[in-house]
């Protein structure tokens, strides 16, 4: 076990190399001078000299991607282009209502979605699976953007239920009032998709021989159903949770530039706009950690509740 | 693609047809799945009409009044916010406006000298319309021409991007899994570095850096999608390249690439296909985020998502026929093309008979 995880853990080396020489790439190669975002009005070739010089832009190519390793080495990304606060700062404070909104909705659609899978799978093809998948085909025929615009106007502007948009400081004042608008946004935009995939696990385990014998050998329905099916079908789902949750790390993009909640998504999105490459590189670099770890601990996760799985 | 190969042992068809030829037969069957081919057909040709202008090539002409209701909605539209409103409450509170005779004015020798041309660039006054059939919008513009310029806008940098990344994971996929050993390494490193970074977090990065506009989108979105074709194609290259086809290929000297793409390529085309329809819906999906966002088409252009971006301060006001057009627009496309999917995926499964 600690064999495999150290190997696993040497094998991310090279991969985070490869992020890094892609971020690297991107926003020196690509991106061009950022000089000139800098300097601003106060346009002389002193100050330009000066910058390039700060941002360590007239040493040579290796020598500024060694100071990029250095950066994500000690994950000191310096000061942010566009405030002049510290990245680790900005990232801190983001964090936060990112995962207050986006953990609250994992939790959510997973309370919703498995239950329904579950019970639609085990009436499927009767009227109920029917109209499940079609509410859920229809669900998801609409844009994303469609559910948050038209949901913002009619639920909250016009029927007053929520606030517009907004955030509080405290934890509980968000959960209660700002968070459940976005949230039943973002569930009719993944309930539909989970509700399906979630439900073609259910339907595999079901056409299992052991389902056959388990009922075969006179035990109720509640016993198959609870003992043997929904613990086999968790398998995959636990799976795709653990390899989601990275993601909830950077939040719901849309959401959150959409409901003002200062978020990691919203501040992705603020710095694509004013071209703050530190802070989109430090992003980039720290999901790109958390998805290796998560991949990691997914395995582990796997090879914990499926005593099948040998490791390798 | 052999035809013996695919016909079923217990069909007794005279002539063995080809996998196409089956899965065609397949989806005619398929009710579902063909009202879809027919409605993405017709969304095609609309694409298609909008990029040689034929379709909604006039839509930046400004015809109507603003928000010009739909002409089925009458009169209950309008008068969500009457037009003269504003006006007459702005003549009563305005101040007195002070003349200055030419002399004294500072710029009046360059107002007489701008007067003096001013009959050559006298623009034609046209008559607005008052109403259109779906609607106008904040400029007057035909929210009908609007969306099916939009809608073609959308569909090309879905279909071009999906093209695109399709070509870089297919050719990477076969080099990966053909050639395998050192070159398989590279780029499995080169694949796992794409994939530990979230889709949109890439697709903002690449925006940042590279300027705005429908080459830039599509660009990025190759870019950053390529990466599940690369592993579906690699999967069925390893798993093709020892068949005896292959073998039997290679005895009679054809090339590695002859081998690659002649031999094997055919093998996977139908996996291709519907990869390709899965990675439009998808694109045509991003394309709407990332124009919403502001990170897609320029001013000058029109997309689904640039039309929806529109639409928050428009609701407000009480107009919502834009809204309206672009979500039945999209909603209509992606069914259809998902329905297309599945369907497509049934019928060129080689074990369904």
């Amino acid at each position: 076990m600690s064999a495999y995880i150290i190997r696993r853990i040497l094998q991310m080396i090279p991969t985070l190399f490869g992020v890094m020489l892609l971020v690297f790439t991107l926003f020196t190669l690509v991106g061009g001078d950022p000089t000139y975002i800098l300097a601003g009005k106060h346009l002389t070739a002193e100050v330009l000299a000066n910058l390039r010089a700060q941002l360590g832009l007239d040493k040579t190519l290796p020598e500024q991607f060694m100071i990029f390793v250095r950066q994500v080495l000690t994950l000191d990304f310096g000061t942010s282009w566009s405030t002049q606060q510290p990245v680790s700062d900005i990232i801190s404070t983001r964090i936060g209502p990112s995962l207050t909104l986006t953990g609250s909705m994992m939790i959510v659609d997973l309370l919703i979605a498995i239950p329904l899978a579950a019970a639609v799978a085990y009436f499927r093809g009767g009227l109920t699976d029917r109209i499940v998948t079609i509410a859920c085909t229809v669900a998801m025929s609409i844009s994303a953007l469609v559910y948050i615009i038209a949901g913002q106007y009619f639920l909250a502007y016009r029927m007053e239920m929520f606030p517009v948009r907004g955030w509080g400081d405290s934890l509980l004042t968000n959960l209660l009032v700002y968070v459940p608008l976005p949230l039943l946004m973002g569930l009719m935009v993944s309930l539909g998709p989970d509700i399906r995939f979630y439900r073609s696990f259910f339907l595999e385990e079901m056409n299992h021989d052991y389902v056959r014998t388990a009922r075969a050998k006179g035990l109720s329905e509640k016993t198959v159903m609870l003992k043997h099916v929904l613990r086999n079908a968790m398998i995959p789902v636990v799976t795709t949770v653990m390899m989601s949750l990275p993601f909830l790390m950077i939040g719901a993009l849309v959401l959150e530039s959409f409901f003002g909640i200062p978020g990691m998504g919203n501040e992705v999105v603020m710095a694509v706009n004013k071209s703050d490459f530190p802070v989109i590189k430090a992003v980039t670099i720290y999901i790109a950690l958390a998805t290796m770890l998560f991949n990691l601990l997914a395995d582990l996760v796997y090879k914990l509740i499926d005593p099948r799985v040998q490791l390798k | 693609m052999t035809a013996t190969v695919q016909t079923a042992p217990g069909m007794a068809a005279p002539v063995s047809k080809s996998l196409w030829a089956l899965g065609w037969q397949r989806l005619k069957r398929n009710k579902v799945g063909f009202i879809s081919l027919w409605v993405v057909s017709v969304y095609l040709l609309i694409a298609l009409g909008g990029w040689f202008n034929v379709v909604g090539g006039n839509w930046l002409n400004e015809i109507a009044v603003p928000y010009a209701p739909p002409s089925w909605v009458g009169a209950s539209g309008a008068d969500v916010m009457p037009a003269d409103a504003y006006d007459a409450s702005g003549v009563e509170s305005s101040a007195p406006i002070v003349t200055l005779a030419r002399q004294e004015d500072p710029i009046g020798k360059e107002l007489t000298e701008a007067e003096k041309d001013a009959g050559r660039y006298k623009v034609e006054e046209v008559k607005k319309r008052e109403s259109l059939p779906f609607g106008a919008d904040l400029r007057g513009r035909d929210v009908l021409q609007k969306t099916l310029k939009g809608t073609s806008t959308s569909i090309f940098v879905g279909i071009f991007g999906a093209v695109l990344a399709l070509l870089i994971g297919t050719t990477l996929g076969a080099v990966s899994g053909y050639f395998g050993g050192k070159i398989d390494d590279l780029l499995t490193w080169f694949y796992s570095v794409f994939t530990s970074v979230p889709d949109m977090l890439l697709l903002l990065s690449f925006a940042a850096v590279s300027g705005r506009g429908i080459t830039t989108i599509i660009m990025v979105m190759a870019l950053t999608s390529w990466t599940g074709t690369y592993r579906l194609v690699r999967a069925e290259y390893l798993k093709l390249k020892s068949r005896e086809y292959v073998q039997a290929a290679s005895a009679i000297g054809a090339s590695h690439s002859r081998r690659m793409f002649v031999h094997i390529l055919p093998n996977i085309s139908h996996l291709l296909l519907v990869q390709f329809s899965l990675m439009t819906v998808a694109l045509i999906k991003y394309e709407a985020i990332l124009s919403f966002l502001g990170f897609g088409v320029g001013v000058r252009q029109v997309s689904l998502g640039s039309m929806l971006a529109e639409a928050p301060s428009e609701l407000v006001q009480g107009y919502w026929w834009q809204m309206l057009a672009v979500t039945i627009a999209m909603s209509i496309l992606v069914t259809a093309f998902s329905l297309l999917v599945d369907a497509l995926r049934d019928a060129l499964d080689p074990k369904v008979k």
